[in-house]
């Protein structure tokens, strides 16, 4: 652990000097959630909330539940009890699309990419909430459709450059390596610029060096652009750098919730990452 | 002379004829490039699109309603009996099986193959209901060169342009429309697409609909060859050699499958049959397959299969 965070990239630590950053109001509130399947219990009687533009971290040791609380908030799971509310709407069912409409976006711990369509395809389907012109003009490739396509690719063409993938553009994402098609799918999230971006071990499997990278787009992205992030990650010393909360959770319960501080000097939380004597 | 315009007349033929294996082989092709599914009841539905076409055909001419008229109000009821299919289906069958596995998608449309085939049978009946959208004689061309002339079967030309007209439009759908790419997007992850705004459910139905219309498509142009009646089920089984020859994923591969399947087995029965006993047509498509399943196991378009492990 303490190698980590002697390692920590170095553009890590920016995130906190920026000082027009702000912590607004509450964006999304997390009340008593519970979620089973069948006799497992995921997730039991979990509340936190995330404010806007802050970047907000879930850790906990593997099977805490982490990516069943993402899945529940973007809808891919219906929690059998408890309320999820984003700006200011209040809701205990969703269905993924509809969560995506209404801002929030997301990246995969296994990856989902769309492994036969090109980076360019990748991106530009996360546009597709955003194209409004009909099948008709679109068809036609003629007049506001064109115009409407074009629009779209100059944004795509932006993350593009941002994430510096310019030289992918055009390879089918099944054949690139991993840490790439871990910037594919960012890309493809970015591009619905969404109010909420929710990442799932955005670094797993990467190197030092990717880390780096990921850590610098994810702390620019919030930085600039505004956009409030939440991120389970497993390499402690990413988490304790670029993100300004940390909840923790251990067997589908919070056991801490707070900063990384905070959260570093809980006891519970100690115990969970390194066991109890007995 | 006589001997290639013997060898002219049974290209074009055969060529001719597979454009209609094509018509079938696209149906699959869509749904499996927009689903990743490979629709088994292809078939079913291009005899539930044929029995609602002709049924309502006759029940309209009977009544004393204009040719014109009937047939296109009877087109217009197939479809819709296509796109209510394509609900029920998308509703009861597909909806809960949002990420699941390919295969249990397949097994889902053997099901459906069944049912399809039993309800539009006790709706529509069983008999063989003989349709005739298109003229079925024969043009005789090239008078001057061959004698006697080239048969062309009008039919089949009928065939060749709808099937043209067919994949032009596809084309344009699949690559240039938002609604192509989120098809596409849909068929490579579930979760991946429904993550970045895509309604699943909404898109199922579209393709199922699309391959319904497909459907309708083939059911004219087969049911005026052969008569609206159960076994161009069996049609089905025919495209599969032309789907695993051109690709499962490509809309010029279903075409070029059927030329090749279509003209091979007319030229191998023509000359081969000779030598070796007749009956070859019924076989030679599918040992055609099995060669190219060894050489390129994707077909002769397909996609390549990517994986990095």
């Amino acid at each position: 652990m303490k190698a980590d965070v002697q390692e920590r990239p170095e553009t890590a630590s920016a995130g906190h000097v920026v000082a027009d950053r702000v912590i607004g109001d509450v964006v999304l509130a997390v009340d008593n959630v519970s979620l089973a399947f069948g006799g497992v219990k995921a997730i039991t009687d979990v509340s936190f909330d995330i404010r806007k533009g802050e970047i907000r971290a879930i850790i906990g040791p593997n099977g805490a539940g982490k990516t069943s609380m993402l899945n529940v908030i973007n809808g891919f799971y219906h929690p059998n009890q408890g309320t999820i509310t984003f700006k200011g709407k209040k809701r205990s069912q969703m269905r993924p699309y509809i969560a995506a409409s209404q801002g929030i976006s997301r990246t995969f711990q296994n990856l989902a990419l769309f492994k036969g369509m090109s980076t360019l395809d990748n991106i530009m389907a996360g546009r597709a909430l955003k194209m409004r012109r009909g099948l008709l003009w679109q068809a036609l490739h003629w007049g506001p459709a064109l115009a409407e396509e074009i629009r779209h690719r100059e944004a795509v063409e932006k993350i593009i450059d941002f994430l510096e993938i310019q030289h992918i553009r055009k390879a089918p994402v099944g054949k690139l390596p991993y840490g790439l098609q871990k910037r594919v799918e960012l890309g493809r999230a970015l591009a619905m610029e969404p109010e909420l971006l929710l990442l799932d071990e955005p670094m797993a499997g990467m190197n030092l060096e990717e880390k780096k990278d990921m850590s610098r787009y994810i702390l620019t992205v919030n930085d600039q652009f505004g956009t409030t992030v939440a991120l389970i990650e497993h390499d402690m010393g990413v988490v304790m750098d670029i993100s300004d909360r940390v909840v923790v959770l251990e067997y589908g319960r919070k056991i801490a919730d707070g900063t990384p501080d905070e959260v570093q000097r809980d006891q519970r939380v100690i115990d969970a990452y390194l066991g109890i004597s007995h | 002379m006589v001997v290639f315009g013997q060898f002219l007349e049974v290209l074009i033929g055969g060529l001719l004829a597979g454009v209609l294996y094509s018509l079938v082989a696209l149906g699959f092709v869509l749904i499996f490039k927009a689903s990743g599914v490979f629709n088994f009841a292809q078939g079913a539905m291009v005899l539930l699109a044929g029995l609602a076409l002709v049924r309502s055909l006759d029940f309209m001419v009977a009544r004393g309603i204009p040719t014109w008229a009937a047939i296109v109000l009877g087109l217009l009821f197939a479809a819709v009996v296509m796109a209510i299919t394509a609900a029920i289906i998308q509703r009861f069958v597909l909806g809960p099986l949002v990420n699941q596995d390919g295969l249990s998608l397949f097994m889902a449309t053997i099901g459906i193959t069944f049912v399809i085939e039993g309800a539009g049978q006790m709706i529509f009946g069983s008999d063989v209901y003989p349709l005739s959208l298109f003229p079925t004689d024969a043009w005789f061309i090239l008078d001057g060169i061959f004698e006697g002339g080239l048969l062309v079967s009008k039919i089949d030309v009928w065939g060749g342009v709808i099937a043209g007209a067919l994949v032009a439009v596809l084309a344009i759908f699949f690559q240039r429309t938002k609604t192509g790419r989120a098809l596409r997007a849909v068929a490579d992850d579930h979760a991946a697409a429904e993550s970045v705004g895509i309604p699943i459910t909404w898109i199922w139905f579209v393709v199922w609909l699309v391959a319904g219309l497909v459907a309708l498509t083939a059911a004219t142009v087969w049911g005026t060859k052969l008569g609206v009646q159960f076994s161009i089920v069996f049609l089905a089984l025919k495209a599969l050699p032309v789907l695993i020859i051109g690709g499962f994923t490509s809309v010029p591969g279903a075409i070029v499958g059927g030329l090749i399947v279509g003209a091979g087995e007319k030229i191998a029965e023509v000359y081969l049959g000779q030598h070796i006993g007749g009956g070859i047509e019924y076989w030679f498509a599918y040992v055609l397959a099995l060669a190219v399943l060894l050489v390129r196991p994707q077909g002769l378009f397909g996609e390549r299969i990517i994986e990095r492990i």
